[in-house]
């Protein structure tokens, strides 16, 4: 018994066998292959009838999009066919990348002048060097960086892009146009809808009737009437009843409808994390003798917020999209300006409208598809235990 | 019911717009120093911004010419593109000063909208532009077809005219956006596409197969497109008027933009008159503007023909003949009272 040495087991295995490959069926592409897409007759079926989907589609799409393609050009004889008046053989059909690189700058800055581009093009460059280091957690000094990039990087922007300081040249807003105007709405949408939702969320749960009452009016109002109508009203009804000789910023009053709106979303937004936090978390902190403010900001607020990282995200990007319809009030946006270049005589052809359209609608994606990845980033940076 | 609702809205904005939009636009804009100008938002040859930002087209230049004349400087001007549908309330509202937007005159514009036309830059008509795979040799032969048109135009209602006069049934296939009404046409989702001929022939380079659509020899309508401005303002609709004449007189005595400075030396009374440089002529104070006004107006734009072949016609890739718009001298309709 005290000696296992001399047992008389025929054997005793003293050291671990070596790790074997697992059986060549489960793995590598081919089982992965057979697990995922032919796991079933009716997943194969799916799998089939999806990949000849794709090969109907894919080859003649990149034909389109890049081999029969027109990368340079000067004017639209580059992107027609014979028939139409160019130099393209005849049943020629393919992407004119040659507009969009001719609009670049248009589509870019709308009509701001051209010596004055340098203004833009440097805001862009303070909005990036500011916004980016806020969103990575890493970075420390967050408290300053916020500051700088929620107020005092809309306040140089302005003043660098509408001039009349400094010697600046005094560029109207009427002028801008393109990304830069797409980029200026949502981001004062942004950054005034999520502490205004906040506040009107939590004035819609108050106690005290009357702020109460206004919050649920406003809210209510707004999501009531279509943001185009508030647009279009704000934009040629207000001058009538305007004293003759008064007038707002045509942008301004856009920023603001826009911002609006955010807001009352935001709202019910916030409104819905606030109803899902349980009751004991609101009595464990008036039990422990916080004010109304500190059980907001430190025990409610933080967990709601990070239940509706979706919803809210969700409402910038539709935000961000939404703001494509100011062009209803002559303000050229991205798909605006790209709408009315296709007008250009120099450039009409058959293609040019696609191809256009194409290029506004990447440049929306590659927008919200950043803000999508990027809050799933932070759910999963902030994920304590609710994970499913 | 809705279309009702809308005449009264825009008939109210038009009872405001007297009263809110100052009653004096000469004053207005040489307070502001410039003219805000309304112009389409995309339309070839008449209002569309190039690469640079810069706009350009027919009505564009008519806009920089009214500059000309009341300030001398063409580039004093600043453009609200509109679409079909905001034109109207914009000019209302006061928002622009002058709509030179391919605008059609008719008399419910004139009378209820409260607008004032007089020149016409554009004689225009409606066509019919078919597939020629249907065999469709005229308009009357469309009985059934399915038509796109763009809606919130004069265009429309001449469809419905048309068609109902002549008892014959249509589907109309109506689009807002101008492009969307290209693709759908180019895309086969109607037989027909209706609008004013001048852009039949632009949109027809747009298409994939241009020798496979012709233009009916049928004009269904009379479409004459000008200036539009606020009625109650005589001075401001007088100063309109005759930059659009000036223009066209210009081209009656054979001033160009070229030759502009030896006319200058013209024994002719009449061009000297013109020019402004009759000493005794009051002309342009009349008008409330410099004595050299035209004389501006040329300098910026050039005649009419000028301003014709650069944005429609032939030097440009629309290559649009004079047609009706030829001077009356030559067959067509452009015609100017006397600048005396």
């Amino acid at each position: 018994m005290a000696d296992n040495t001399n047992t008389s087991l025929q054997f005793v295995r003293r050291e671990l066998v070596a790790a074997q490959k697992p059986p060549s069926q489960e793995i590598g592409l081919l089982a992965w292959a057979r697990k995922n897409l032919f796991g079933s007759i009716f997943d194969s079926v799916l799998t089939i009838l999806a990949l000849l989907t794709l090969l109907w589609i894919l080859p003649g799409l990149i034909d389109w999009l890049f081999i029969d393609a027109i990368w340079r050009g000067t004017d639209r004889t580059f992107c027609a066919t014979v028939a139409q008046g160019g130099i393209q053989p005849d049943g020629w059909s393919g992407a004119c990348w040659a507009f969009v690189a001719d609009k670049f700058q248009l589509y870019m800055f709308g009509s701001y002048p051209v010596d004055e581009r340098w203004r833009p093009m440097l805001v862009f460059v303070i909005f990036a060097a500011t916004l980016a280091p806020l969103l990575m957690p890493r970075v420390p000094y967050k408290v300053p960086n916020a500051i700088a990039a929620l107020v005092v990087m809309p306040v140089i922007s302005f003043f660098l892009l509408h001039g009349g300081v400094f010697g600046l040249s005094v560029v109207e807003t009427s002028l801008w146009g393109g990304l830069l105007v797409t980029l200026i709405i949502s981001y004062v949408g942004i950054v005034v809808s999520l502490p205004v939702g906040i506040l009107l969320a939590l004035g819609r749960r108050s106690e005290m009737g009357i702020i109460r009452m206004l919050c649920v009016a406003f809210i209510e109002l707004i999501r009531g009437v279509p943001l185009i109508t508030v647009l279009f009203l704000a934009s040629f009804m207000l001058p009538l009843f305007l004293p003759p000789g008064t007038s707002i910023d045509k942008f301004l009053r856009a920023v603001i409808g826009v911002s609006m709106f955010a807001s009352a979303y935001m709202a019910e937004v916030i409104r819905g994390g606030l109803q899902a936090i349980p009751k004991g978390q609101f009595e464990g902190a008036d039990s422990l003798g916080l004010s109304y403010w500190q059980k907001m900001g430190l025990i409610v607020m933080p967990q709601a917020i990070k239940l509706v990282i979706p919803g809210i995200v969700n409402t910038f990007i539709g935000m961000f999209k939404d703001t494509s319809l100011v062009s209803i009030i002559s303000m050229y946006d991205l798909l605006g300006i790209v709408r009315s270049s296709f007008a250009d005589a120099n450039w009409v052809s058959a293609v040019t409208p696609l191809t256009g359209l194409i290029f506004a609608g990447f440049v929306f994606w590659l927008f919200c598809f950043s803000m999508s990845r990027y809050s799933n980033f932070i759910e999963r940076h902030l994920d304590t235990g609710h994970k499913r | 019911m809705k279309k009702t609702l809308l005449t009264v809205a825009l008939a109210a904005a038009a009872g405001f717009g007297a009263s809110a939009a100052s009653a004096d636009t000469l004053d207005n804009v040489k307070q502001k120093g410039f003219v805000q100008c309304g112009v389409n938002n995309g339309l070839a040859g008449f209002g569309s911004q190039d690469s640079a930002g810069n706009w350009a087209g027919l009505d564009v230049d008519f806009c920089k010419a009214v500059a000309a004349a009341v300030f001398g400087d063409a580039t004093k001007v600043k453009y609200t593109p509109l679409s079909a549908k905001d034109r109207f309330p914009a000019l209302q509202s006061g928002e622009v000063d002058l709509l030179a937007r391919n605008t059609t005159w008719t008399i419910s514009r004139d009378t209820q909208l409260g607008f004032n036309f007089r020149p016409i830059n554009y004689y225009d008509g409606q066509g019919f532009m078919v597939k020629k795979s249907l065999g469709v040799k005229s308009a009357l032969e469309l009985s059934g077809a399915a038509v796109c048109v763009q809606t919130g135009t004069t265009t429309e209602l001449n469809l419905a005219d048309y068609f109902k006069s002549n008892k014959m049934e249509y589907k109309p296939v109506v689009f807002e956006k101008q492009e969307e009404v290209d693709a759908a046409y180019d895309a086969g989702r109607c037989d027909v596409y209706t609008t004013d001929q001048s852009g039949l022939y632009a949109i027809r380079l747009t298409l994939k197969q241009p020798d496979e659509h012709e233009i009916l020899p049928e004009i269904i309508s009379k479409e004459p497109l000008g200036p539009a401005v606020r009625q109650g303002d005589d001075k401001w609709f007088d100063i309109v008027s005759f930059t659009h004449y000036a223009m066209v007189t210009a081209e009656e005595f054979g001033i160009t933009q070229a030759n502009l400075d030896e006319m200058l030396k013209s024994e002719n009374p009449d061009i000297k008159r013109f020019l402004g440089e009759e000493a005794e002529s009051t002309i342009g104070k009349d008008l409330g503007l410099d004595n050299k006004w035209a004389y501006n107006v040329i300098k910026a734009v050039g005649n009419y023909g000028e301003s014709f072949e650069r944005n429609v016609g032939q030097g440009s890739p629309l290559k649009i003949a004079r047609g009706l718009n030829n001077l009356w001298s030559k067959g067509g309709l452009q015609y100017a009272p006397p600048i005396r």
